[in-house]
């Protein structure tokens, strides 16, 4: 193994050994454990920045170490029966490496005023760290083996975080529904993978794609290959809330807001877009075609539903879902770097934001226990207003990161969503989905209106509460320093020199998208022929995404800042849409009509079984028992009695056989030994 | 088949010359019972109780370790035939056996199996 | 004369383990009788012994032969097995001594006892002769027989040593006559001179019934149905460290020598013969996983599982195939390891006279012994056979035994009754968690605790790397 492989290692290890150290020793050492998380974190981060730095010049495609773990010493249609894992390294997971310890180590060093005095502090520090091994897990794998084992890590971690405060009914049935939901996706994630372990006997995906690139497709037919990209991709959909499994992600709303902020920008969802990227090579046009579909439906039911929430976190839980659509639906439709830089520079915005509204929630506690206000719900933004003079540092980098979102140009979110929308252009234009692009724009303007609602809504005007209002304060230093670390990456300039356009930065140019293995009747356009397109495509779709996100903030000013639309009245008269979309197009209530009933149903059936049926079988084989000592018993006094003949004796004999018993007595044992020689002897001879 | 008619026919001769004394002793001797002689024989001494009894664990010790050593024995008469041809090996060999059934005794001994009271 | 006429320095070398315990044995013996209080000596001793034996045992290794006339292999399997017995006794070994103590009832003959039934273990591991599993069997056997009535005192105990001695002698008898039998036909008790007249021999149906006999003293040991009647009675009345030894040594002795005489001779593609084995293995599984599910004593429920787990080790032997076997001695490992571990905890929590034995009496176990309770779940889910525990693998090998030689019903039954036996394996975990509870425990010792501990230690590392072993494996078949 290289020194940099090493490392890499080490990355993966750190946080892990951080777990450790603090799940053992972390209730003795309370105030303690959150600097040694964190401390953990910060040397992840710059072991992973070391890694990046020396992974983008360095000459070889990928850095990988593959150990055979175990061996079958058996072949299954002539290929060596072994399960090979390892870790690798190429570009895309140096970058993600970065990504995930940056986001997880700003995450520990916000909670460190925001979880103080938490009950369960140093088990939070000890679950963050947990979780942040897992992603990293998933991340740096180079097999579906380990990643599969990690992603389940994830979910595991992330129903501990979500469930902080299990106290709370709420956030214990959210990390339950989580939890829950993912299992749907991972159960088709894991038929995929079992396809593609059948198939070529390795989950390498090395191994897997060499194989398919010589011809090897599953059960030779391209169909199954679609089949397997989609299972694959059905992991994804889970765990990136992609519709229709969406419906966990706001709920997830309840664990604490840094977790908030470390689920939805850094890991658990970008792992769905990661494994989606991963996958790349062996989706086929059809695959792709329904993974755009995926995401473009994805982004406009979330975006919809955003605009009517109240609730600070699920406006951006929600935004997190639309902008997730949009990476699925950028990947989908072939624009593989843009998907992935959408990621990457979502995952410093979105954090941010999330992190900006704990600080605002923070600062609402605070003010609500001062004037012993517990009926207040301090995330209701409606209950807000007015925090621009009080929190200044916490306005300025919320409203870089609500530019960035909006793609607004010179920030980071421009240069991807543009790339994105540019690509679905293109990819309209070769295969006449024209819906694709159109829901890309329409999002973008819904974006740009319901992150300035909230903004508007939050920040300008007067506090609702004049006394209320007195007591806000900005947050300490340990929390604004992220955000302004955040926000100062919501930049252009960080990932391209050329504010317009991010095609020539260092991501472009070292993210490129994978060769495709498929057979080329089933692929999708080829690479070239495409990123042509974009170009030409290129100076349309940012004209096209500054106008309707310009549109977008226009009307939010028009309608909360200005008032010169009532809100209400619109939301009067188009009364059905609007209850449609605060309630979420009613995807719970669909849900708990359909799945979860049948679910209770079904568990209601097997509960029924278990008690009747299973018990039976229990009880049974106990009165069995019962019913044979009684039975030896007597055979017992008949004999002592000598009262034997024939007939009772072989009755007995007969008793015996049908039900096996423990009698205690040894002369039994022998006659059922006997008999079951006698039996063998005949089945033998 | 052929190589177990011995077998046969030792079954054969036991069972005839068996049933054969049983019943020519029950025609040809005189069968005069009386009370002495339908009791149970127990050393010319009269039966006192039943014969149904539990016996001191030490007998069964003593019948045990006696049958051990007899067995010992058993082992030693077919190397005392062929000492001259076993020669020195066979001695050592004796030797050793002799030792391991020694410290056996040994533990008898110090472990009081052999004392009676 | 010259000696070298009798025997070589080569069976010397290959005896070495075997000869190297047995001295230690009787040095323990001396020991015990001249000095008074010797136990902790003795104890010293045995376990000098077994780590000499472990020595020779891997100087072995490397060797491919016979010796003393073919009479006993050496290296490779023997070795393997050899090893395996060994590192049983040393646990069982550490277990005991607080356990003994505990029950103040601590004397030099048990470890002495333990240490001559092993060596009956390797003569049946490495035995190339009918006459040296025989051998093998009575003299691990009459070690056992005394040692399930150490608690001579105890009613239980004494009954669990009279039950084990009748079965045993009763089974022996099957098995000597079976050995006859094959003699009669075949003329050698040798392993390998048997299986060089493997077509003809098996026109005679008198060396059919041998065979048959022989498989049925097997079934006796390795507890099969229907010859598994004693196992519950004797493993509750003995003592729990006797148990422990004899449900994981006791058992891969019998699987030694069962693969040894039914895998070298034959080559064993005799149909009939598999199915009977088919047979035996899918009554094994079915009737102890059943039985299991009403216990309610832990020792008893243990007894049933081991039968069970017999019928999944029969599997392999029935697949007849180097997969199986592998499998077979994969699992062997990990059953040792894991029933091992689980005794010891039972036996560290167990109470005077044989109480908190229960499934009750494991309630709330978690909260007040957490690192206990979390070892036994895991011995609970490495018996079921949940990954990553090693029990998965050994299950994993056998099944796919079956599948490849055309006997996936047995494949099935097996994953089902797996299916079964998760209700009482887990039901310990269900008391331990989610119940309340939890009455005083004795003083748990250090020794026993840092041995249930290796073993926990042992199976998550054969489950995640089982390449450990299975490389070896594969250079033994």
């Amino acid at each position: 193994m290289t020194t940099e492989l090493t490392i890499a290692l080490a990355i993966l290890l750190l946080p892990l050994v951080s777990f450790i150290l603090l799940i053992f020793t972390g209730k003795r050492y309370n105030e303690k454990s959150g600097l040694v998380g964190t401390a953990f974190l910060g040397a992840d981060l710059l072991l992973s920045l070391y890694i990046l730095f020396a992974k983008i010049p360095s000459e070889a495609k990928v850095w990988d170490f593959t150990f055979t773990w175990i061996d079958f010493h058996s072949f299954v249609n002539n290929v060596p029966l072994k399960l090979d894992i390892g870790i690798m390294v190429d570009n895309l997971t140096a970058v993600m490496l970065v990504v995930v310890t940056l986001i997880s180590f700003l995450v520990h060093l916000f909670s460190l005023a925001y979880m103080k005095g938490d009950i369960r502090y140093s088990r939070y520090y000890a679950n963050l760290g947990l979780f942040t091994f897992s992603m990293l897990g998933i991340v740096i794998t180079n097999n579906y083996l380990l990643m599969y084992v990690f992603w389940e890590l994830v979910g595991l971690s992330s129903y501990l975080l979500i469930g902080h405060w299990y106290e709370k009914k709420s956030a214990s049935d959210a990390a339950k529904k989580a939890f829950l939901v993912n299992r749907v996706g991972d159960l088709g994630f894991f038929i995929g993978i079992m396809i593609v372990w059948m198939q070529f006997s390795t989950l390498t995906f090395d191994g897997i794609f060499s194989s398919i690139q010589n011809g090897n497709i599953p059960f030779n037919s391209n169909t199954w290959l679609t089949a397997a990209g989609l299972l694959i991709f059905c992991g994804a959909v889970g765990k990136s809330a992609q519709f229709p499994l969406h419906v966990w992600l706001p709920d997830a709303m309840e664990g604490p807001t840094p977790v908030s902020a470390l689920i939805h920008a850094a890991t658990m969802v970008a792992a769905g877009v990661y494994l989606v990227a991963r996958t790349f090579p062996m989706l086929t046009a059809d695959a792709l075609l329904y993974i755009a579909y995926i995401g473009a439906i994805t982004a406009f039911i979330a975006a919809t539903i955003a605009i009517a929430q109240n609730d600070i976190k699920k406006i951006l839980a929600y935004s997190t879902i639309s902008q997730l659509g949009y990476m699925v639906m950028g990947l989908g439709v072939g624009a593989y770097t843009a998907g992935v830089f959408h990621l990457v520079t979502h995952a410093a915005f979105k954090a941010g934001l999330f992190l900006a509204s704990g600080s605002v929630i923070h600062a609402m506690h605070h003010a609500l226990h001062q004037v012993n206000d517990h009926h207040t719900d301090a995330q209701d933004i409606r209950s807000m207003g007015g925090l621009k003079n009080k929190m200044p540092v916490t306005f300025w980098t919320m409203m870089i990161f609500t530019l960035a979102i909006s793609g607004v140009p010179l920030t980071s979110g421009f240069l991807s969503k543009d790339e994105i929308l540019a690509g679905t252009l293109a990819f309209s234009k070769f295969s006449g989905h024209t819906i694709i692009p159109i829901i890309g724009f329409l999002v973008a303007g819904l974006t740009a209106f319901y992150m300035f609602r909230m903004m508007i809504v939050v920040f300008f005007g007067d506090h609702v509460d004049r006394n209320r209002a007195d007591h806000l304060h900005e947050s300490p230093r340990v929390m604004t320093v992220p955000l302004i670390i955040l926000a100062a990456l919501s930049f252009f300039a960080f990932y391209s020199f050329n504010p317009i356009s991010a095609s020539h930065g260092w991501f472009f140019e070292n993210v490129t998208t994978p060769t495709v293995v498929v057979p080329e009747s089933v692929s999708a356009t080829s690479t070239e022929e495409f990123v042509e397109e974009v170009h030409h495509q290129h100076t349309l779709a940012m004209i096209l995404s500054v106008s309707v996100a310009g549109l977008g903030i226009l009307i939010a000013f028009a309608t909360y800042y200005w008032k010169k639309i009532s809100a209400d009245a619109v939301a009067d008269a188009l009364k059905p849409l609007y209850n449609f979309f605060s309630r979420k197009w009613y995807f719970d209530e669909l849900y708990d009509a359909t799945v979860v009933a049948a679910t209770i149903g079904v568990a209601r059936l097997l509960a029924w079984f278990d008690s009747v049926i299973i018990d039976g079988i229990v009880n049974g084989a106990a009165s069995v028992t019962r019913l044979g000592s009684v039975i030896s018993g007597k055979f017992d006094s008949i004999v002592v009695d000598g009262m034997v003949n024939f007939t009772a004796y072989s009755a007995g004999f007969f008793g015996m056989l049908l039900r096996t018993i423990q009698t205690g007595k040894l002369q039994t044992y022998i006659v059922f030994a006997l008999i079951g020689l006698m039996v063998l002897l005949a089945l033998y001879i | 088949m052929q190589a177990y008619i011995p077998i046969f026919l030792m079954i054969g001769v036991g069972l005839f010359l068996g049933i054969t004394f049983l019943t020519l002793q029950r025609f040809l001797g005189p069968h005069r019972p009386n009370p002495e002689k339908l009791s149970t024989y127990e050393s010319g001494m009269p039966p006192v109780r039943t014969a149904r009894e539990r016996f001191s664990v030490k007998y069964y010790m003593v019948a045990v370790l006696f049958i051990l050593f007899d067995i010992e024995v058993i082992f030693l008469y077919p190397w005392a035939v062929n000492f001259r041809a076993l020669g020195v090996f066979g001695y050592i060999e004796m030797i050793l056996f002799i030792l391991i059934l020694l410290i056996g005794y040994i533990y008898i001994l110090k472990k009081g199996a052999l004392q009676w009271d | 004369m010259d000696m070298m006429e009798y025997f070589s320095n080569a069976d010397l070398v290959g005896s070495s383990p075997i000869l190297a315990l047995g001295t230690f044995s009787l040095i323990a013996l001396l020991v015990n009788s001249l000095v008074k209080n010797s136990q902790k000596i003795v104890f010293w001793v045995c376990v000098a012994g077994v780590v000499v034996s472990l020595w020779f045992a891997f100087d072995n290794f490397e060797l491919n032969h016979t010796a003393f006339s073919d009479m006993l292999l050496v290296g490779g399997y023997a070795s393997f097995y050899s090893i395996l017995f060994l590192v049983i006794t040393l646990f069982a070994l550490f277990l005991s001594v607080p356990y003994l103590e505990k029950e103040e009832y601590h004397l030099g003959e048990y470890y002495i006892l333990i240490i001559l039934s092993t060596i009956g273990m390797m003569l049946m591991g490495s035995a190339g002769d009918l006459i040296t599993i025989f051998l093998g069997i009575e003299i691990m056997s009459v070690a056992f027989y005394v040692l399930a009535g150490y608690f001579r005192t105890k009613l239980s105990s004494n009954e669990s040593a009279l039950k084990y001695f009748l079965l045993g002698a009763f089974a022996t008898g099957f098995l000597l006559y079976g050995i006859a039998l094959i003699y009669g036909t075949t003329g050698t008790t040798n392993l390998i001179r048997i299986a060089a007249q493997y077509p003809q021999a098996f026109m005679d149906p008198l060396h059919l019934i041998g065979w048959g006999l022989v498989l049925i003293g097997f079934s006796f040991k390795v507890a099969a149905v229907p010859f598994h009647m004693w196992v519950p009675d004797v493993y509750e009345g003995a003592p729990t460290s006797v148990t422990a030894f004899m449900s994981t040594g006791g058992k891969a002795a019998a699987f030694s020598a069962f693969i040894l005489a039914f895998s070298v001779p034959m080559s064993m593609h005799d149909p009939k013969l598999t199915m009977v084995i088919a047979i035996l293995a899918a009554a094994s599984m079915l009737i102890g996983n059943w039985f299991g599910l009403s216990q309610t004593n832990l020792k008893r429920m243990l007894a049933y599982s081991s039968i069970a787990h017999a019928g999944y080790m029969l599997i392999g032997i029935a697949s007849g195939t180097q997969l199986g076997q592998q499998g077979i001695t994969f699992y062997l490992v990990s059953y040792g390891l894991t029933n091992l571990g689980a005794f010891g905890v039972i036996a560290m929590l167990e109470k005077e006279n044989g109480k908190n034995l229960s499934y009750e009496d494991y309630a709330g176990l978690a909260r007040t012994k957490p690192a206990l309770a979390a070892l036994l779940s895991m011995f609970m889910f490495s018996l079921t056979g949940i990954p990553p525990f090693a029990g998965f693998v050994g299950k994993y090998y056998l099944f796919a035994s079956a599948v490849q030689s055309n006997l996936t019903w047995l494949a099935i039954l097996g994953v089902i009754t797996s299916l079964f036996s998760t209700y009482y394996y887990l039901r310990i975990v269900v008391y331990m968690y989610f119940r309340e509870g939890g009455e005083e425990l004795p003083p748990l010792s250090r020794i026993s605790f840092a041995t249930v501990v290796l073993s926990g230690i042992g199976i998550v590392v054969l489950g995640i790397v089982p390449s450990l072993i299975l490389d070896v494996l594969k250079s033994m078949f």
